[in-house]
């Protein structure tokens, strides 16, 4: 039982952690019709984070509110994918991430709307149908800018270079992956990969853009709760109030 | 930004309405986009079933001048309201 509810953390802690992410474009977008698209994505995610963390809470059978593991927790403790912590850094940065996420996120949800565990397939369901649209959002994005001007395209291709790092981590089964696609409960992540290869380079190709050579170096640990340095910043901010003054609520 | 994006206008058509309403105008750079940021912009709240983008530039105006030809003929001839005839007892709320 701890097993799934650490499994159902870690999809909440992506959706978390993204959705704070993209909370901080929250006024800074390029132009008013993207910032509104970004921070819908933003409450699209948190609503998701919200559903996961909950029943991650009543698996855990300790009593664990929503709140509480989203705002007690340290960086050590979340398990959310390296990808989604990385800074927003320009809009490149910001759509690339998203659009490596959405994909896979897509594919994670399909495969989970038939888990052996029915309030994983529930949410998964209610999840898959702002997920569609996301990915089909950042897609579209993805192909515009880079095949684009010459200097957007620099970008996207900067950015993808920059992030490819973080996406083997969405792949790399451990134990815990196992164990739960052994269950019927998660997909087995070799054959999302390939789904997610053939999506994406199927949108980079459109966009004009390369894909980094196949069998690059890939960065993992956040699964495990090992995170880059950008994690403890964002909990900072995300946390203060929590910290500051226990039990807040309003 | 704003020279290369031109303007549309976003006509929503509502979940229990019948017809598309006009909510308001963004920017885009083709149909496709505008479609997708009226969507992100007009429907966040499940407003709509539907959407339709029309550039602001096709659309022709009556300009403000125009009031009295094309409207006041229609307030000054009361037969053209159907105001005269009894309406049978059957007939309710018409």
């Amino acid at each position: 039982m701890s097993d799934k509810a650490n499994y159902v953390r870690r999809l909440g802690d992506n959706a978390l952690i993204l959705s704070q992410r993209l909370s901080e474009w929250c006024g800074k977008g390029p132009a008013l019709e993207e910032d509104m698209a970004l921070t819908n994505v933003a409450l699209d995610l948190i609503g998701q984070a919200r559903m996961w963390l909950t029943y991650a809470g009543e698996l855990e059978g300790k009593g664990r509110t929503e709140d509480q593991l989203a705002y007690l927790r340290d960086a050590h403790q979340f398990n959310n994918l390296l990808l989604v912590e990385q800074p927003n850094g320009n809009y490149a940065d910001t759509l690339v991430r998203q659009f490596f996420f959405d994909v896979w996120h897509y594919f994670m949800l399909e495969a989970l709307c038939s888990s052996s565990d029915a309030r994983i397939a529930e949410i998964a369901q209610k999840s898959i149908k702002e997920v569609t649209y996301h990915v089909r959002r950042s897609a579209d994005l993805v192909v515009r800018l880079g095949d684009g001007t010459d200097m957007s395209h620099k970008m996207m291709q900067q950015s993808i270079d920059r992030l490819w790092m973080y996406t083997g981590e969405m792949f790399a089964a451990d134990a815990l992956d196992a164990a739960m696609s052994d269950q019927g409960i998660a997909p087995n992540l070799s054959g999302l990969q390939e789904k997610w290869l053939q999506h994406v380079e199927e949108a980079l190709a459109e966009a004009t853009l390369q894909s980094p050579a196949a069998g690059a170096w890939m960065q993992s640990g956040g699964k495990q709760g090992r995170h880059s340095e950008h994690l403890g910043y964002l909990l900072a901010e995300m946390q203060f109030l929590q910290r500051a003054y226990p039990g807040a609520s309003w | 930004m704003s020279n290369e994006w031109p303007l549309w206008e976003v006509f929503i058509r509502s979940q229990h309405g019948l017809a598309h309403k006009h909510v308001g105008s963004i920017h885009a750079p083709d149909g496709e986009m505008a479609i997708n940021n009226a969507r992100d912009v007009y429907t966040r709240r499940n407003e709509g079933v539907g959407i339709w983008v029309v550039r602001a530039a096709d659309i022709v105006s009556s300009s403000p001048g125009d009031k009295v030809p094309l409207f006041e003929p229609a307030n000054n001839k009361v037969y053209r309201h159907p105001t005269f005839f009894p309406m049978p007892e059957e007939v309710k709320n018409l």
